[in-house]
């Protein structure tokens, strides 16, 4: 083990951490957003689009 | 290409390109660490510590390129008035945010043991943490205002202003005596960095790139669906008072 680990190991979880938890908050916001849009009826310009 | 920028072609290529992202942005980063930690050799001089590099170096490119997409996308916004462009630029900040804060956090790891100090004043730190709180600022600006296309707007004059910052970050090294080392990488004469180094490097660079793209394509889908999802509650509300308000009396009616 180097006598840097510690330094080494920080880094990577760090970087997990704050990009896994943005990764996280972009798909919990989208299934939030997904189950809001399910409760409204479509726009009459989004059904002419299907 | 504008074809694509309309909204609901964008959502139909975003529901293909997104897990193909997903699974080529996993594998890469897969083969990066494997080469970054166990076949990439330690530094004659920093030793194991330089393994830090594999996750700051392509951090600190993605903190400018993010920001580069962000003008790309002011420009479409301002020029155009495109709204698939103001949705790419507000999902930007996010990530360029988190990026940059790793590539300070990790900066700031790198530097204990091998300049003996967390954070010196020198002009390429000042600028990448002046680039962290433009971020900061601009998701301060987007929550700020309600109507999207007035945040839109006044987002993409601060990201133009903003860039001019990437100039500076990328030649503070040269421009001014600073503690950080010279680039190694994207300099005139070619990389001075060893081939077995340079490739557990690029192979992460274009991990992290993969899972920028695929992330910032997730996040403007978002973008897209709130949009659709606030103009749905407004037909709804406005339904809604139609149905409760009583009706004038038609003449032929009276």
């Amino acid at each position: 083990m180097s006598a840097h680990a510690w330094f080494i190991l920080a880094s990577y979880a760090i970087a997990t951490l704050a990009i896994g938890g943005a990764a996280l908050a972009i798909v919990l916001d989208y299934r939030a957003l997904k189950r809001a849009l399910d409760k409204l009826p479509a726009s009459p310009d989004e059904e002419a689009r299907k | 290409m504008l074809r694509f920028a309309n909204p609901s072609n964008f959502l139909r290529l975003a529901a293909v390109l997104v897990p193909a992202g997903a699974v080529l942005s996993a594998l890469t980063l897969t083969l990066g660490l494997y080469l970054a930690f166990f076949v990439a050799p330690a530094d004659y001089q920093q030793g194991q510590t330089v393994r830090i590099m594999y996750v700051h170096v392509p951090a600190a490119w993605l903190a400018m390129f993010c920001w580069g997409t962000m003008t790309l996308a002011a420009l479409g916004s301002l020029v155009w008035r495109h709204p698939l462009a103001d949705a790419a630029q507000k999902a930007a900040a996010p990530l360029g945010a988190a990026f940059t804060f790793v590539c300070l956090v990790t900066g700031s790891l790198w530097g204990k043991p091998m300049w003996g100090t967390w954070w010196v004043w020198d002009a390429r730190l000042t600028s990448v943490l002046v680039l962290f709180i433009m971020y900061l600022g601009l998701i301060a600006l987007w929550r700020s205002v309600d109507e999207p296309a007035k945040a839109g707007r006044a987002a993409a004059i601060l990201t133009l202003v903003g860039s001019i910052n990437l100039p500076i970050i990328k030649f503070s090294v040269d421009w001014w005596n600073t503690l950080h080392q010279p680039a190694s990488v994207f300099r005139v004469g070619g990389p001075t960095i060893h081939p077995s180094m340079l490739w557990p490097l690029l192979t992460m660079a274009i991990g992290m790139t993969l899972l920028f793209i695929t992330l910032h394509l997730m996040a403007t889908r978002n973008e897209v669906l709130r949009r659709r999802l606030r103009r749905r509650a407004i037909l709804a509300a406005e339904a809604g008072d139609s149905r409760d308000t009583p009706r004038p009396l038609q003449p032929q009616e009276a």
